[in-house]
Order: structure tokens, then C-alpha cells, then sequence
């Protein structure tokens, strides 16, 4: 087993996720906390974000369905879900919850519902991604430490 | 004294945080966890008040998402500055203005914006720390001596000498002598603190009301306001905060109550009409000035103000004063005079009953106590407003004030417990007459207490209700009231409570409650009486009211804060929970 080439892998993948906004800063924050007494700290958050963001995209959905053009309650439900991205500094997706308030701010049904899908795609884009990091990462039995130029990414 | 590490800062604070969203929930403990704290999560607004009712002084310092499904995170804050007295951080992924602002209304120490940081929460102590500050300049102006004990009790746990050096130079340097004292006193046991504190007894609030009135509303400030009451010992800080809070509660007050009584009055509990309406709405409109509105048509009408201590007061206490007009509702514009209480600090409200719907030959004696007590770790007290029209001959279950329990005096609280314990605030009116009229009663009480239930946030520990040859008792925690329907299913309650008034009798702090307040206060107020109880629009959140037929005292349900409070088999008290009194 190649370890250094599959840390590198995940470097890579790691450098690839912040060039392209899927993450931000708060993502690095995360995986800071992990030490020696919760080694799988940042694969745990993600996990219970994906699983916790799973339920409010739920709720966002059901509330598109049963409350037709209750903006309020729209937007309240995907404040839930902005809160909840802003965790794991899931950037893109955050941006998607923003974009879906707005529309509910303009009363705009149409735009709230395409906005919704994209959310949805960004979650689903995301969380492939993350797994294939962490796995990568559990492979390479260590996490990995990025030194990423200044810019978008972590700052060490 | 051998000043510590200047860096250190304090270990072990012992924070609570509580968060709907579990990914920060597990993000924030772990971060808060790395700074050396001490943490304890809670996913539900609802579960952290009752963690913090429970285990009341085993927190430092609270840390409250705004957004929260099962309750606001202003009410909660409000709740908690109100009734534990903690300082409160807030938190929000929204940074808005507006909604940072309504956060330092609602009292919160800090606003913090998600993505919160490491170097943020590191420095939360600074809150915790700056209260003790003020709680020990308060405390100076009554008796030196336990100044010492205060502070050195309120820095427990923590680094103190980090502590000290962090301080400010000047205030060291007034500290001095207090921290040459600390030094020397490490090692010596601080429970015996025996605090003078300021007090909010219900004389003391109608000085302050009559005050403010005296003054005006308009033109009340703190000076004035301690110039007439003229008070010694009373200092200038102590009515400041004690306005604020009245300010504050009241215009909350208002805003909540004018919704929900807008339903409510419509629930006339008396036969008498319409005019009889126990009117909260009209209580409470924009103006605090125009709470007594209300009152005017009313023949007969009861007023209970509610009070609660400026968190800045740790060790005040709250009382409610009852105000029993006469038969003219005159006595609305006495010494609690709703229009000058605009004024207030945020946590006085007022009630008005009405007269309870009763059979003309039934004399109804009320006995209306509301009980608001907050009060900091070393003093006891609550300050309880009662004006039973005791009965002593029904006297089975609710002896009379003879029996209750002896003032906190002979229980001091251990100092160290520096936040106060929740406030209680208790209803409490007594019905003669036989149980049947009392159904007349009930189904108005339940709509009063639906009505305010959210606006009354208060830890109630018992309710107890008697009516004539029953005994209606009801202990209950906060969230363990459920509506009352009727009369029957009183029978059906549940004492599940006994385990929490267990926790609370054997609380140093559920010993300050007791009736020692009540009995001192019974002395002043046995000349009131209550005359209609009208609970139209007073929503209690749901109260578990068991009846007993045989007058048979519960043992074990009384609760804790009357402990074995005895009214007259008419008193029927009904512990204002949730209050959108205090929200």
C-alpha cells in the first residue's frame, strides 16, 4: 500500500474541493479540532451534518409541498439548513440556501423551487465527494495536512 | 499572593450550550472542550431550562442558539438572565443589526456569529467574570465584610489567580485588600456567607412603584426613584437595574399578553358580564401607563404585579405584589399603579382578576399569592405576596403560616452558588365554596392559564389548590403542568412532580423558599383580601390539579416552595409556569 500516494490523493481532492467552493475556512476549523482523544472528529461532523441536513432538506421539501407559497415557512426551514452548512463550511451549498431565501424574500415560487433542486444537487455533490475523501483518508490511515497557498482553503 | 500564570485563564468553567443543530452542538463541545471547559449540551431550549432549573449553580455561563424550533432563543435568554440569573451568549449564523440588537435587549452578554471560532469562545469567561464584578460592587455597599466571601465564592472554580492578573489594574487595585483577603482565606470554608442583599420584598417594590408614580413615568429615573423612596442602604445601582428589569419586562409583557388576551378576554369568568372581564388586553396596551385601563370597569379586581430582580441584583428577590381593590376598583390606582410602571424593569408584569364567578352566598376568600422569587446562591428568599383570607378552620391540609418551614436563615446557601435559582411565581386564590362552583372557576382558570402560558416563564414548583372541603393540590414543574380540564380529572394527575419537588426540598435553595417568606409577609398582608379572582385572562401553562376529597394533605406534593404552606382550604395557587410574564 502506497500511503504517501494516497495522502497526496487526498491533499489533492481536499485542494480540489476549495478551489472549486465546495468547502471554505470552516471546514479546516473542523478537522483542527481532531486530536488524540477523537481521531475521527472531522469524518464524524460530516457524517452527522449529512445525516442531520438529510432530515431539513426533508422538512424544506415537505413544506413545498403542503404549504403552498408559505414563503415564510419556507424560509424558515432552509435557515435551518443554511445554519446547519455553515458547520462544515459547505460553501456551494450554503450559497444555494441563500439563493432559495431570497426568492422566498421576492415571493417567487418559481425561483424557489429551482433553487431548492440546486440545493439538493449541491448536497448530494458534496457528500459524494467528502466520502470519497475520508475513505481516501482511512486508507491512508492519517489525516492529511494541507499547506495551500493563500487563497480560498485552509490557512495554517 | 502569589500571582499564577497571567495567561491562564479559568479552567473548569462551566459552560452550557445548547443548539437545535447537532452538528454544532458537536463542533461548539468540542471546541469549548479544547479551551479546557467544562461542557454540557442540550439539542432542546425546553431541556435546558429544566437541566438548569435542576441543577441550578452548577453552570457558569450559557451559550444559546437564537434559532431554535421548540423555543425562541430570546425567550430562552430572557428566561435564564430571569430566573438563574447566568450570563447568556447568543448565537446566530444571522448577523443582522437588528437581530444583534435584540439580543442585547433581551439581555444577552455577547452575539456571536456562526461560524463561531476557537478565539471567541475562549474568551467567554470574561462574562462570567465581569458579573462577579458586579455582583461584588454591589455587595460592597451593604456589608463589607462578605464582599470577601462573594467574590472569593464567585470566583470558585475557577483560575483565580489568572483571574486576578487579567483584571483590570484599577479595579485590582480597588480589589486589593479583597484579594490580599482571598489569598489569605483560600483555604478557609466560605459557606457561611451571610449576605445582605438587596431584597425585593413586596414592601419595597410598592415603595418603588409608589415612586415611580410619585414621579411619574415619564420622568423616573434611579435617583429620583431612590431619593423618595428613601431607603437606607438602598443604593442608586440597586433601583437602576431594578427599573430596567421592570422596563423591560413590561413592554414584553405587553407585546405578548396583547395577542394573547386578545382571545382570552373574551372568557368571561364571572356571571357578573362582560365588564367583569379580567381583562389583561386592555392592561397591557403600548403603554405600560395604560395597564390600570383596564382595571376601571371592573368592580372588583385584582392586581398582581410581578417583579422580578435585575440580574444585576443577585441576591434580590422578587416578590409580587398583590393589590386588592376594593369594591370600587379603586385600589387599582394605589400603590401599584400600572401607569407609572412604565418605567419597569422586563420582568414586572401585571395581573388583574377579576371576580370569580361565584355564587353570591358563597363567600369567596381568595388568597392570591404570587410568588416570584429569584434569588442569587447566598440569599434565600423569595419574597411571597399573600393575602389569604385564612380560614383556619379548614386548615386540614394547609395548616396555617405557622407551619412553614423556617426561613432560609437557618438553612444559609452556600456561597458560591452565585446565580440565582428560578424564580417562582405562584398564583395562588382561594375559592370558598363547595368544589361544583369551583368548575365554574376551573374551565376560566384553564383558559387564563392558556392564555398566558407563554407569557408566564416561571419555575413553578407547586400549585396547590384548595377549594372548600377539597384539596386541590398540584405540584408541578415547570413542564409538567398539563391543562386542567375539570374537576374530575384533577383526581387523575399525576405526582410525578414529587420527584422534583424531592430535588427541590433538598436543595439548600428550595429551603430559602419557604414560608418564612410567607410568614412574614402574612403578617403585612393579612388585611388584603382578594376578593374576585377572575383567571379569564391569565394563562397558566397547564397545571396538574389533583383534588382530594377528603381534605387530606399530600404529602410530598406540596411543593417545595410553600413547603407545607398552609392556606386555608380556600387557597388555591396556581404556580405561574411559562411566563410570558417574563418573556
Amino acid at each position: 500500500m502506497d500511503y504517501s500516494n494516497l495522502r497526496r490523493q487526498a491533499a489533492s481532492m481536499k485542494k480540489s474541493l476549495f478551489d472549486q467552493g465546495y468547502l471554505d475556512e470552516q471546514f479546516c476549523q473542523v478537522e483542527d479540532l481532531q486530536d488524540e482523544a477523537s481521531p475521527n472528529f472531522a469524518e464524524e461532523v460530516v457524517t452527522l451534518f449529512f445525516k442531520d441536513s438529510a432530515k431539513l432538506i426533508s422538512n424544506v421539501e415537505q413544506a413545498l409541498e403542503k404549504y403552498p407559497k408559505d414563503f415564510n415557512r419556507w424560509d424558515a426551514y432552509m435557515q435551518q439548513l443554511k445554519g446547519s452548512c455553515s458547520s462544515i463550511g459547505a460553501s456551494r451549498m450554503k450559497s444555494e440556501c441563500m439563493s432559495f431565501r431570497d426568492y422566498c424574500g421576492q415571493g417567487n415560487v418559481e425561483g424557489c423551487m429551482r433553487s431548492f433542486q440546486k440545493v439538493k444537487r449541491e448536497h448530494g455533490a458534496l457528500r459524494q465527494k467528502l466520502e470519497a475523501y475520508f475513505q481516501l483518508l482511512r486508507q491512508a490511515g492519517q489525516l492529511v495536512l494541507l499547506e495551500l497557498p493563500p487563497g480560498p482553503g485552509c490557512k495554517n | 499572593m502569589a500571582l499564577a500564570d497571567a495567561t491562564a485563564f479559568p479552567y473548569g468553567l462551566r459552560v452550557l450550550v445548547v443548539d437545535d443543530d447537532p452538528t454544532w452542538l458537536k463542533i461548539l463541545e468540542k471546541m469549548l472542550r479544547k479551551c479546557s471547559y467544562d461542557v454540557t449540551t442540550c439539542g432542546l431550549a425546553s431541556i435546558a431550562l429544566q437541566i438548569l432549573r435542576e441543577r441550578r449553580n452548577k453552570f457558569d455561563i450559557v451559550i444559546s442558539d437564537v434559532n431554535m424550533p421548540d423555543m425562541d432563543g430570546f425567550k430562552l435568554l430572557e428566561l435564564i438572565g430571569l430566573e438563574m440569573d447566568l450570563p447568556v451568549i447568543m448565537m446566530s449564523i444571522d448577523g443582522e443589526t437588528s437581530r444583534v440588537m435584540k439580543g442585547v435587549q433581551h439581555g444577552a452578554c455577547d452575539y456571536l456569529l456562526k461560524p463561531v471560532r476557537m478565539k471567541e469562545l475562549r474568551n467567554i469567561w470574561q462574562h462570567v467574570y465581569r458579573k462577579k464584578m458586579h455582583e461584588v460592587k454591589e455587595i460592597e455597599g451593604n456589608d463589607s465584610c462578605d464582599d470577601l466571601q462573594i467574590f472569593r465564592n464567585g470566583v470558585e472554580g475557577f483560575d483565580e489567580r489568572g483571574l486576578f492578573m487579567r483584571a483590570d489594574s484599577d479595579t485590582m487595585r480597588k480589589r486589593k485588600d479583597m484579594d490580599k483577603d482571598h489569598a489569605d482565606q483560600d483555604s478557609s470554608d466560605g459557606a457561611t456567607v451571610k449576605k445582605a442583599r438587596v431584597v425585593w420584598s413586596v414592601d419595597l417594590h410598592q415603595k418603588f412603584v409608589n415612586a415611580v408614580n410619585q414621579i411619574g413615568f415619564d420622568k423616573v429615573g434611579p435617583k429620583k426613584i431612590l431619593d423618595l423612596m428613601n431607603i437606607p442602604g438602598l443604593t442608586r445601582e440597586n433601583v437602576a437595574s431594578h427599573l430596567q428589569k421592570y422596563r423591560l419586562y413590561l413592554s414584553r409583557l405587553q407585546k405578548q399578553n396583547e395577542e394573547r388576551i386578545m382571545g382570552a378576554a373574551r372568557q368571561d369568568f364571572s356571571h357578573k358580564g362582560p365588564s367583569d372581564n379580567l381583562n389583561l388586553r386592555s392592561s397591557f396596551q403600548e403603554q405600560p401607563g395604560n395597564l390600570s385601563n383596564g382595571f376601571q370597569h371592573s368592580s372588583q379586581k385584582i392586581q398582581a404585579q410581578i417583579n422580578i430582580p435585575d440580574p444585576h441584583l443577585d441576591d434580590t428577590k422578587t416578590s409580587v405584589p398583590l393589590k386588592v381593590p376594593d369594591k370600587n376598583g379603586t385600589s387599582v390606582s394605589d400603590a401599584v399603579d400600572p401607569q407609572n410602571m412604565t418605567s419597569a424593569s422586563p420582568l414586572s408584569g401585571v395581573f388583574s382578576f377579576e371576580r370569580m364567578p361565584v355564587n353570591q352566598d358563597r363567600k369567596l376568600s381568595e388568597t392570591m399569592i404570587l410568588e416570584c422569587q429569584s434569588w442569587s446562591g447566598s440569599v434565600p428568599p423569595k419574597q411571597f405576596m399573600q393575602y389569604p383570607k385564612h380560614n383556619h378552620e379548614r386548615c386540614d391540609l394547609l395548616g396555617d403560616y405557622s407551619c412553614l418551614p423556617k426561613p432560609d436563615l437557618e438553612h444559609p446557601i452556600a456561597p458560591g452558588h452565585l446565580y440565582a435559582p428560578p424564580p417562582v411565581i405562584s398564583m395562588s386564590c382561594s375559592v370558598e365554596g363547595d368544589v361544583r362552583d369551583f368548575s365554574d372557576v376551573k374551565p376560566d382558570l384553564l383558559g387564563c392559564m392558556k392564555s398566558l402560558s407563554p407569557a408566564l416563564t416561571c419555575t413553578v414548583e407547586s400549585v396547590s389548590a384548595q377549594l372548600s372541603d377539597s384539596v386541590v393540590t398540584s405540584t408541578n414543574s415547570d413542564q409538567k403542568f398539563s391543562s386542567v380540564e375539570g374537576l374530575s380529572s384533577i383526581k387523575d394527575c399525576d405526582f410525578d412532580q414529587e420527584r422534583n419537588q424531592a430535588t427541590l426540598l433538598t436543595s439548600e435553595e428550595a429551603s430559602i423558599i419557604c414560608g418564612t417568606d410567607l410568614t412574614c409577609l402574612h403578617d403585612e398582608l393579612s388585611g388584603y383580601q382578594l376578593q374576585g379572582v377572575s383567571f379569564g385572562n391569565i394563562g397558566l401553562s397547564s397545571i396538574d390539579l389533583f383534588q382530594c376529597n377528603d381534605a387530606m394533605a399530600l404529602p410530598g406534593l406540596h411543593n417545595n416552595w410553600y413547603d407545607d404552606v398552609e392556606f386555608s382550604s380556600e387557597t388555591m395557587e396556581f404556580p405561574l409556569l411559562d411566563g410570558g410574564l417574563f418573556a
